[in-house]
């Protein structure tokens, strides 16, 4: 008999090249609420999907309640009694809470709802859920949505719930109400685990936090002893050296005034809240921030791709500092905009996702973008063949041909294509978001010379990343985001990683309470 | 009255003919495959039927009918089912893109019955199987009633069969487990995945039982409203799109489709029944747009259900999608 809920024992994970997870070991109490923290790409959800059976770990092994466990598939993982709630719902839209439950169930004995919902209505009381049965998925909130997929979890009979980002979805308040639920159900003997990487959750909710930094398991403390401070060091680690060479900004020439700049979604809820900064020609302007908190929006609203709330100004400065030929870009057409000299390449997660056709070659790519240039009834395809042929050269991209089309090229050639492409374009505003995501070492370097390059010829290269070290060796100031707000501008030659840490994940005290 | 009666006749036996071939496609898409190759699928179950009950009352020296019918009835579903097999492996295993299998199959599946057709018809232009007096056979007594009973009971035992097959679908569907999970691998083969739903084994079963009720419609026409008779015809191609268009119509539920289908027959027929009860006459050209009415029918309740808006009328989310788990 063991006191540990879950084992692991010098975990290793790997998809083609990148190392997800490297030996980690760790465990998890019965009876505990245990936070794994990490920043964004530190492994933590891959680690936690080789518990629940999505994955399979490479080497190492998992022992559930003392014993050595095989868990293959999530039907696995539901035997030994593990269930986790991931971040985008396994959930079917047109059926009912109740229907939805009845999926899971072991798939023997008699069919009955009525007696799902019996059990499913135990397990609500239990525990205060708030959730109706008939009520159809489609018609619920995201709050709802989830509490269906605990109860789901819990349905099945689980002993350790796995949360991956609960929170990252739920008002202030519904937060709260998950937290009862969560301390309810350890008072209940359940073991959970909560992925986040939200400071001040982590040492609300949490007895332990394990920390994960690029996939290695860092240490862990109890929360009673810990404190902001400490934790971010363990979450961003030691500086470590690069080398990018940066050059010193010379001649810098105001580009981009941004004043006020607020975004609503769908739902009319702010995701850019107020944010104010100057981007300049000859200078790397970095802009920090967990992924979701406001940095997409940030940049496509510069790029006409979403609209500026009221009372947001973007005042763009094609000439040297001079003040006759600025323009307002919100309220322009993005075409309108792109042709102006800003350009933005926005690496999505799935690389091909935004800004190049999978299914096109390099030279057609280059097109998509070019087209309109031309001036006779047929397309001109000359042009976008030369440029798709120096970019392959001076860019060393790999591919048989620029005809093969780009969805066969590896992930680090395909966005050497689309960075490129912005850069090929002359712009004097270059916005790249996630340029090295996924990329190898070798081929990040080759990014950030591009962009170092860009940066001595003046233009104003404004760059969003996930790693802290390279923003403060690449960039010069760094622009911190945090939910939607910024959270200050930083000195890249002066701050350190612990700073940008902090800031990102707290909100300045000036806001009066963290968030 | 007579008018009138005929034309319920005429409509009720056409609609049966569609009424499989719907049920069959609404079980297909149900698991997530979209499968235009209905038509294909009828034109198989019509000539395997009629072949197999026409090869053994010509062969068989002790031709017992009923044991004819039987033997239609059976190879018509197997030989449907096999065409839905061509598809899932395709479409399932091979992950082929979906609409463009359907059409091919469509294609294939009248190429073939054509083909083979010939050497039944050995240069005749039609030849006819005595069994289709079993698919007829009237419900004795009571289909002698008078009026109701040529309205209700004098019909053929199939369609009955297809009111009593879509009722069972419909409660299959939506009261056992097995209906759940089919409707979860067509909505979201993710999650059913995740839930431990055998995805692959659900679309295969869906597609290939689902061909085999759609080919009982080609048997019908051929052995039923046909008269047993078999002649190079195109008449199947049409009634396997109208029952696509049926399908729609139903928004993907069994229970719709049974007065679905009657009210296409009888749509289709108006030409030739309505018209001379008012006592109107039109020009031949014009019976062809007449019998469009029912795709025009398909074409407002498709405006209608997404202007609604309702997810339930909705077609399966993933239909059209090919499933495989991502390894990443």
């Amino acid at each position: 008999m063991t006191d540990y809920a879950i084992e692991l024992r010098h975990i290793t994970k790997t998809f083609g090249s990148v190392v997800a997870n490297r030996d980690v070991s760790m465990f998890v109490r019965k009876g505990e609420i245990l936070s794994l923290l990490g920043e964004n790409g530190s492994g933590k959800t891959t680690l936690m999907n080789m518990i629940a059976g999505i994955y399979y770990p490479d080497s190492g092994e998992i022992l559930v309640d003392g014993t050595a466990a095989e868990i293959r598939s999530p039907r696995d993982a539901m035997r030994l009694k593990i269930g986790m709630v991931h971040q985008h719902f396994k959930l079917i839209n047109v059926f009912t809470a109740a229907e939805n439950i009845a999926l899971v169930m072991e798939h023997k004995g008699k069919y009955s709802l009525k007696s799902v919902k019996a059990r499913a209505r135990e397990i609500c009381d239990q525990y205060g859920f708030d959730l109706d049965l008939d009520q159809k998925v489609y018609e619920m909130s995201v709050s709802q949505k989830q509490t269906l997929e605990i109860v789901k979890v819990l349905f099945e009979g689980a002993d350790l719930l796995i949360l991956d980002e609960p929170t990252a979805v739920l008002t202030p308040q519904e937060t709260e109400r998950l937290f009862n639920v969560m301390r309810a159900m350890r008072n209940n003997g359940k073991s959970i685990i909560i992925i986040t990487h939200k400071l001040h959750e982590v040492l609300e909710i949490s007895d332990r936090v394990v920390v994960l930094r690029k996939g290695e398991y860092v240490g862990d403390v109890l929360t009673r002893d810990a404190t902001t401070a400490v934790l971010t060091e363990m979450m961003v680690g030691q500086k470590v050296s690069l080398n990018i060479g940066r050059s010193d900004p010379r001649e810098l020439h105001i580009r981009l005034a941004v004043r006020h700049l607020s975004v609503l979604n769908a739902e009319n809820v702010k995701v850019l809240d107020d944010v104010s900064f100057d981007a300049f020609g000859g200078e790397i302007l970095g802009i920090a921030g967990i992924s979701g908190n406001g940095q997409k929006e940030l940049l496509e609203a510069i790029a006409g791709l979403q609209r500026g709330a009221e009372g947001s100004s973007v005042i763009y400065y094609p000439d040297d500092d001079r003040d006759s030929t600025a323009e307002q870009l919100l309220g322009k057409p993005p075409a309108a905009i792109r042709k102006m000299g800003v350009h933005l390449s926005f690496v999505p997660e799935d690389r091909l996702g935004m800004g190049l056709v999978g299914s096109m070659g390099m030279a057609d790519n280059m097109m998509l973008k070019s087209y309109k240039e031309g001036h006779s009834l047929l397309v001109q395809r000359n042009a976008p063949r030369k440029l798709a042929r120096e970019i392959k050269e001076s860019l060393g991209v790999i591919t048989p041909s620029i005809q093969t089309p780009v969805s066969r090229l590896s992930g680090g050639n395909v966005q050497k294509v689309l960075v490129g492409r912005e850069i090929a374009a002359a712009p004097t505003v270059l916005m790249t978001a996630y340029a090295v995501r996924g990329l190898d070492i070798h081929t990040s370097y080759t990014i950030y010379r591009l962009l170092e390059e860009q940066k001595r010829q003046g233009v104003a290269v404004i760059y969003v990343g996930e790693d802290l070290d390279v923003l403060i060796e690449l960039c010069d100031r760094i622009l911190v985001l945090c939910g939607g707000k910024m959270n200050g501008i930083l000195n890249a030659r002066k701050t350190t990683k612990e700073q940008v840490g902090l800031l990102m994940t707290k909100l300045a005290d000036k806001e009066g309470k963290d968030r | 009255m007579e008018m009138l009666i005929a034309w319920i006749l005429r409509t009720v036996s056409f609609g049966t003919i569609i009424l499989f071939g719907a049920m069959g496609e609404i079980i297909t898409e149900k698991s997530g495959n979209l499968n235009l190759g209905v038509p294909g699928i009828m034109y198989l179950g019509g000539f395997a039927g009629f072949a197999v009950a026409y090869l053994y009352e010509f062969s068989s020296p002790q031709y017992i009918p009923f044991v004819g019918m039987v033997l239609a009835v059976v190879c018509a579903f197997l030989a449907a089912m096999l065409g839905g097999l061509i598809y899932s492996f395709i479409t399932i295993t091979l992950r082929a893109n979906q609409n463009v299998t359907g059409l091919a199959l469509s294609i294939f599946g009248q190429g073939v019955a054509n083909f083979f057709g010939a050497f039944l018809l050995n240069g005749k232009t039609v030849t006819q199987t005595a069994v289709h007096h079993v698919f007829q056979a009237k419900i004795p007594f009571l289909s002698g009633l008078g009026v109701p009973g040529q309205i209700l009971f004098s019909y053929g035992f199939m369609v009955y069969g297809a009111i009593a097959l879509a009722f069972f679908l419909q409660h299959l569907l939506n009261r056992t487990r097995v209906g759940l999970n089919l409707r979860a691998v067509g909505e979201n083969a993710a999650t059913a995945d995740a839930a431990g739903v055998n995805v692959t084994r659900y679309k295969y079963m869906a597609t290939c039982l689902g061909a085999g009720i759609s080919g009982l419609g080609g048997l019908f026409y051929v052995l039923d409203y046909n008269n047993g008779i078999w002649a190079t015809t195109d008449q199947i191609e049409a009634l396997g799109w109208l029952a696509v268009a049926l399908v729609i119509f139903a928004t993907w539920k069994p229970r719709n489709a049974i007065w679905g289908s009657y009210l296409f027959g009888m749509l289709y027929w108006l030409y030739q029944y309505l018209l001379p009860l008012l006592g109107i006459t039109v020009s031949s050209y014009a019976t062809d747009l007449i019998q469009m009415v029912p795709y025009v029918v398909t074409i407002v309740v498709l405006i209608i259900t997404s202007l609604r808006k309702k997810q339930e009328d909705q077609p399966p989310q993933n239909l059209g999608i090919a499933y495989f788990r991502e390894e990443r």
